[in-house]
């Protein structure tokens, strides 16, 4: 009844290529980034900040860019922990060794580092697709995994093999309390965000559909797949390791090389398909679904167990934790394939029209 | 040289269509994969505003034929003359960038994208915004998305199919994604459009809706337009020239009528006496 484009009419294009066609998503869009940037640092307390909003937006920024690569431009990637590694590492390298380098410059120089590595390892994706290209890019993994624990040089030959980050500092701001580090890496996924949403509406963005849904129509009306591919590598593997960096810097501080095990690789992968291929929203709702989740059912099932009269052992949760959240994945891979953005547009297709069946 | 100059004189078909020079000519083509002879020294030439019929029996080397004209495929024998000029070894999207589109047999468009982003990737050559441009949706890059929207827009309105615009392909009837799979060819300005089958597996009204936008192109535009169609009375109605192909033979050349008369393709088609 409310949520309906009844007399918004379009009288330009641009007005009718604008992200929110629609006057109520762009509302709830500004509200939704009104409420994280102004009133979640007065509703949350540490533990939030720490154990679930910083990890929600780092890893939704990492998903976005995995998102591109797979759900926009069709070529699987399994190098995404790599690729975050190479950021993090990248940027530490800039700030220890250049003096007087600025935060968010050396971060997004991490970005452009693992950009370049990711061209690399996209080539062979110009010659073998799916699970063959799965496996290449497997290959960026176990030698990111090695060179950051072996070769000194990466960590500034630091004798613990862990690496950290003294004071955050942008422009005379200290980034020290989790409220901050929140609403630093806010504005991160924020512009990242409105950047992604960009391109995949513009020219790139239809380069990349088109080689994903048919390269050889897409090469025979003129789209070099060499370009389009290596851009779509360049452009995820920037954001994975902006993210990387934001990971390593913001969230954890000090880290070593398992922190961007082949694991997190996984987790982004499973991330874009329960959320969403080749959707913006989906990357946040994987992220979320399987940031949360786990630590929902943790502090919930003892609450569903106390209700019932059942005393659960912390063992029993852990376990328990692991059945359901395995079971939901089965369960929404099966309802929609299409992951929980496809969801979402279903239930704005139904609002649209609500209280009216059809 | 002397194949061009001889076929130079200026005609008009019997259709009273303009007939220009020739702008495309395939001398002595033959291709191979592995043992199997897909076309063997094939030569004909396409002039320039023509409709230009291909037809034969399945597995003739129609759709091969264009395959080699857009670059898909590679000729092991032959020379392919482009505007006179002798063309180089290349690939598909090079011959776009000539200015040759086509449409495809099994229709192959852009499934999980809109019917106007579709159209949209057809106008992908003429847009120069570089990538940051894009991300940041600065003015050059959105006075340009502008520019081509108008453009789709035309065709849009050409073809019919402005209810559809922001409907996904998959989600279009058959007839429907044909009309779109045309659209994105027109989108890129072809001087060559070739059509590979474009009516296939059509009812009436759609094939007659079809035979008017491709009229209508080759009237309003002048696109050369070369054709595979197994729909006879299609092919012999619009086409100002046909060529016959059989077993990746060419067993005839020239006007409907003439190709109609042919005694090799009356066999081709209907089979010979024994």
């Amino acid at each position: 009844m409310f949520y309906r484009e009844n007399g918004q009419f379009k009288t330009s294009y641009a007005a009718d290529q604008q992200i929110f066609t629609i006057a109520q998503d762009k509302w709830f869009v500004w509200g939704l980034i009104a409420f994280a940037a102004l009133a979640v640092p007065m509703l949350a307390d540490e533990y939030m900040f720490r154990a679930i909003l910083i990890p929600f937006l780092v890893l939704s920024l990492a998903a976005l860019g995995v998102n591109l690569l797979v759900g926009y431009c069709g070529q699987i990637t399994l190098g995404a922990g790599a690729f975050m590694a190479i950021g993090a590492y990248a940027a530490y390298n800039f700030m220890v060794r250049i003096d007087g380098m600025p935060l968010v410059l050396a971060m997004l120089l991490g970005g452009v580092s693992a950009a370049a590595f990711g061209i690399l390892f996209g080539i062979p994706s110009l010659r073998v697709r799916g699970l063959y290209l799965a496996v290449a890019t497997l290959a960026a993994q176990f030698l990111c995994d090695w060179a950051f624990l072996r070769i000194g040089w990466f960590t500034n030959h630091s004798s613990s093999g862990s690496v950290s980050v003294a004071k955050l500092e942008m422009l005379g701001w200290v980034i020290d309390s989790p409220t901050e580090k929140y609403l630093f890496c806010l504005a991160f996924v924020i512009a990242f965000a409105f950047i992604a949403k960009n391109l995949t509406r513009a020219a790139i963005g239809r380069q990349w559909m088109a080689i994903r849904d048919m390269d050889v129509a897409a090469e025979v009306i003129g789209i070099r797949p060499m370009f389009a591919k290596l851009s779509a590598f360049a452009v995820s593997s920037f954001f994975v390791g902006v993210a990387g960096a934001l990971w390593g810097f913001v969230h954890l501080g000090s880290w070593e090389p398992a922190a961007f095990s082949v694991d997190r690789s996984f987790q982004l992968l499973f991330m874009v398909i329960i959320g969403g291929m080749g959707s913006i929203m989906g990357s946040f709702f994987g992220a979320a679904f399987i940031v949360i989740l786990p630590i929902f059912l943790n502090q919930f099932l003892p609450l569903l167990g106390s209700l019932v009269g059942v005393t659960v052992s912390t063992a029993g949760i852990s376990h328990a934790e692991l059945i359901i959240f395995g079971s939901l994945i089965i369960f929404f891979l099966i309802v929609e394939p299409h992951g929980l953005a496809r969801l979402w547009s279903i239930a704005k297709q139904k609002l649209r029209l609500w209280p009216f069946p059809h | 040289m002397d194949m061009t100059d001889m076929n130079s004189a200026a005609t008009t078909t019997p259709s009273g269509r303009r007939q220009g020079e020739v702008i495309l000519d395939l001398q002595n083509i033959s291709l191979r994969f592995g043992g199997v002879k897909a076309l063997t020294d094939i030569s004909f030439n396409i002039r320039e505003h023509e409709v230009r019929a291909i037809i034969g029996p399945n597995g003739a080397g129609k759709s091969s034929m264009l395959n080699v004209i857009n670059g898909v495929y590679h000729p092991q024998e032959g020379r392919i003359m482009f505007r006179g000029q002798q063309r180089q070894k290349m690939e598909p999207h090079m011959a776009a960038q000539q200015g040759i589109a086509r449409t495809f047999q099994n229709i192959a468009l852009f499934k999980g994208m809109s019917v106007l982003d579709n159209i949209m990737t057809g106008r992908n050559l003429k847009m120069k915004c570089n990538l940051f441009q894009q991300a940041l949706w600065l003015g050059p890059a959105l006075r340009e998305e502008i520019v081509h929207r108008e453009k789709v827009e035309e065709i849009v309105d050409f073809l019919e199919i402005q209810h559809i615009r922001k409907t996904p392909v998959g989600a279009l009837p058959y007839g429907l994604q044909k009309r779109v799979d045309l659209g994105r060819a027109l989108a890129m300005e072809p001087q060559i459009l070739l059509l590979d089958e474009p009516m296939a597996g059509m009812n009436v009204e759609e094939k007659q809706d079809m035979c008017r936008f491709i009229l209508d192109i080759s009237d309003q535009f002048g696109t050369t337009i070369v054709l595979i169609e197994h729909d006879m009375g299609v092919v012999m109605d619009i086409s100002d020239r046909v060529v016959v192909l059989d077993y990746g033979k060419k067993i005839g050349d020239g006007t409907p009528d003439e190709v109609r008369n042919n005694q090799d393709v009356i066999n081709a088609y209907l089979g010979s006496g024994h």
